[in-house]
């Protein structure tokens, strides 16, 4: 049986309590052993000396665009440009062409990522027969195909009831539902953050409550009917206050938080000369936001860090800002942003930052992976917390080269990365 | 010899008191032009000005062709109806194929903010932005100033009141940068649904009742309230617009003896404004038309150079 033993670097497995310098032992696709100066016979050695050894990376929100716009990202590079952002396990969406809402979809990306894939996948299924929001879709069977969390993402389910019924249907299977809140009717047709650059720059404005007025209706019902309610993207102050409230009443809810929505503000729109990739749902909003979101991270309010990563082609960003698709590439970017923004300023610890990427998505889909635990399976990053890089989308796996971060020099960065005991890529490449 | 920054007027926001004053005084010797019974002179005789509208326009696309004209420029101009603008073709492309067409100049109109800057990021040619969304309308702008400054022979201590769709209205934001840059106060009013949100930022200051914003006012600017967002709900009923923010001989009897009183055009008569006060001795919405059209010529007199 193939063996690697990963000598020398600071294993940090918040899943497993465990911050301390330590080898790790994987024999074939599982971890075999973790301990002090370990020497192995036969294995190939990975030196970690100066590196942080981790979980891989668990992102709940990714959109891989297979089927139907393979143009903007397909489930190969999707796939890669998770690997290369230390993600070992992602949940892809289901906002694809046709929309993934019955079993066969569901296998279609599970086949499709078990041959190509460089990452484990996990399909998210539809709440909605054709996210159309009006009949929930076959969550039982598509549950059965291996969904483990289901959504509408990209799409709010505008109606009460139909949530209503979702909530208490998945309760039968235990699954979390993943929502995207935004009220059409007060989101309209916005474009950035409702407030002083939507004033400033001329631009429809969506409002803070267009996402909180979502958030207390789904909390309502979900302390009324049950079931596990995961709130996508959170992205305002008071979405984090509402959270808070209902967690400490008992409701089951778990939520995310975006790189983006953590690091950025609605003053990068104006910074930028209306650059379209700083448009996004929902949008980035003030600076007072921002901090709150960080603080609940902190905190634990907010479970887990997903990137929302958004592949879009060139065209479909290089439009008038009104005009353009939503959404940014996030798997490459989201631990070098996170670490160098968060991290080294001494906003977030890192052992905090690690569990919200690890242990806690895993926890949420209910999976096991985002552990080090021996005889978990081996899905590992090695990170260099002290290598510094410029971002140059050039360089991405991804199809997608939509980010506001280009040229950003970032400190943190992702050296090694094993799926399955296999090493998917080393000192930064891909194999 | 003073001159413009940038080789854009994208907006008034990023202008300076200096390029204003200029291009208002180069209007003012524009305007002389147009007085004149033979118009046309030679100035930018070989020069080439490109117009592309994607929304209507009929009064300020009709001032640019004219400024054009005046200053002997060759101008073309295409209307989104009909033209490839019309048919799905991207900016990108409009914009690369304007750049191998060589006009030295483009003027822009588009209902998305940020259209204008977009096309000056990406063509050497000079841009005017000619109204982008309702972000800013930047020559309405210095038409509005250029028509106060040759009654008051300064902006300098005005105060404007600016009333109506604040939230839609490019012409309130050009005109807030503008006229504080010259020295105005600038105070606005609108129902409290047309407000858009912090404005105070941009340094003006807000007044619920109309009243209260008109009192002691030297200028009266009335903005066009588009009559399709009462379906949007953002008031009630014509009617009711009227009876609360319609500007009327009583309420400009609020603001100083003589006050100017102006409308960017076109005016629904009776909603936003009486027609009393708008054919009355307060009105320069006359003066404001080709006013605009010597505003145009200096703009282009100064991004072509004509005096070269």
């Amino acid at each position: 049986m193939q063996k690697i033993l990963i000598k020398g670097g600071h294993v940090i497995d918040p899943g497993n309590g465990r911050d301390t310098k330590a080898d790790l032992l994987v024999e074939g696709n599982r971890i075999a052993a973790i301990g002090d100066q370990l020497t192995v016979e036969g294995a190939e050695v990975v030196d970690a000396e100066g590196c942080t050894v981790s979980p891989g990376f668990v992102d709940l929100h990714v959109h891989l665009r297979e089927p139907g716009f393979e143009y903007k990202e397909d489930i190969f590079t999707g796939t890669r440009a998770a690997a290369r952002g230390g993600f070992t396990s992602i949940v892809c969406m289901p906002n694809t062409e046709p929309v993934i809402d019955d079993e066969t979809g569901v296998r279609f990306v599970r086949d499709k990522a078990g041959q190509h894939g460089a990452v484990r996948v996990y399909p998210a299924g539809a709440v909605t027969k054709g996210q159309k929001g009006e009949e929930i879709a076959e969550i039982g069977l598509m549950h059965e195909a291996g969904a483990k969390m289901f959504s509408d993402d990209g799409l709010p389910v505008v109606s009460a009831r139909v949530m209503s019924t979702a909530l208490t249907y998945s309760k039968m299977f235990g699954v979390p539902i993943s929502t995207h809140e935004e009220d059409p009717t007060l989101a309209g047709d916005g474009a950035v953050n409702f407030g002083r650059i939507s004033t400033l720059m001329g631009l429809p404005g969506m409002p803070e409550e267009a996402e909180t007025v979502m958030i207390a209706r789904d909390l309502e019902l979900c302390r009324r009917v049950g079931g596990h309610l995961h709130i996508g993207h959170v992205s305002t102050a008071r979405s984090v206050a509402l959270i808070a409230g209902a967690k400490e009443d008992g409701v089951n809810v778990t939520c995310e938080v975006t790189p983006h929505h953590l690091t950025l503000t609605e003053d990068l729109v104006r910074e930028s000369d209306y650059d379209t990739n700083t448009k996004m749902k929902p949008p980035l909003r003030t600076e007072s936001d921002r901090r709150a979101l960080v603080t609940a991270l902190r905190e634990g309010i907010i479970d887990a860090v997903a990137t929302d990563h958004a592949p879009h082609s060139f065209d479909d960003k290089d439009r008038e800002y009104i005009f353009a698709d939503n959404g940014i590439v996030g798997l490459e970017t989201a631990f070098a942003l996170l670490h160098d923004r968060l991290v080294l300023p001494g906003d977030l610890p890192l052992h905090r930052l690690i569990e919200a990427l690890t242990a806690a998505p895993a926890r949420i889909l209910g999976v096991d992976a985002g552990t080090l635990r021996e005889g978990a399976l081996a899905d590992i990053a090695i990170l260099r917390t002290d290598q510094e890089w410029a971002v140059n989308p050039g360089d991405f796996a991804s199809k997608g080269r939509n980010t506001p971060l280009v040229g950003w020099s970032l400190t943190g960065k992702v050296e090694t990365v094993l799926v399955d005991g296999k090493i998917v890529m080393r000192g930064g490449e891909l194999l | 010899m003073a001159e413009l920054k940038s080789k854009d007027v994208l907006g008034l926001e990023h202008m300076s008191a200096d390029e204003i004053q200029l291009i208002l005084d180069t209007a003012d010797s524009m305007r002389e032009i147009i007085d004149r019974p033979i118009k046309q002179v030679p100035t930018l005789r070989g020069r080439n000005v490109l117009s592309l509208f994607y929304e209507s326009s009929t009064r300020t696309k009709i001032s640019f062709d004219l400024a054009c004209r005046y200053l002997s420029a060759g101008a073309v101009s295409v209307a989104k109806s009909g033209s490839s603008l019309d048919k799905g073709e991207s900016l990108r492309d409009t914009v690369r194929n304007v750049e191998v067409m060589g006009p030295e100049l483009v003027i822009m109109r588009h209902p998305s903010g940020g259209a204008p800057h977009y096309l000056a990021q990406n063509v050497t040619s000079s841009v005017i932005n000619a109204g982008d969304g309702y972000h800013e309308h930047p020559t309405q702008g210095l038409l509005d100033m250029m028509s106060v400054r040759r009654r008051t022979g300064t902006l300098e201590g005005l105060k404007v009141t600016i009333v109506g769709d604040l939230f839609h209205s490019r012409v309130a934001r050009s005109d807030i940068w503008g006229f504080q840059k010259m020295g105005s106060e600038v105070v606005v009013s609108a129902p409290s649904t047309l407000i858009p949100p912090d404005i105070e930022e941009m340094g003006c200051r807000v007044e619920p009742r109309v009243e209260d914003a008109l009192k002691d006012a030297d200028v009266v600017c009335v903005l066009r309230l588009q009559l399709e967002r009462q379906k949007q709900s953002f008031f009630p009923s014509v009617r009711e617009y009227h009876a609360l923010y319609g500007i009327n001989a009583r309420r400009l009897g609020l603001a100083r003896p003589g006050a100017l009183l102006m409308h960017p055009g076109p005016m629904n008569r009776g909603v936003e404004i009486t027609t009393d006060i708008a054919d009355g001795p307060q009105s320069i919405i006359l003066d404001q038309v080709p006013n605009g059209v010597a505003v145009r010529m200096a703009l282009l007199y100064l991004l072509l150079g004509g005096g070269e």
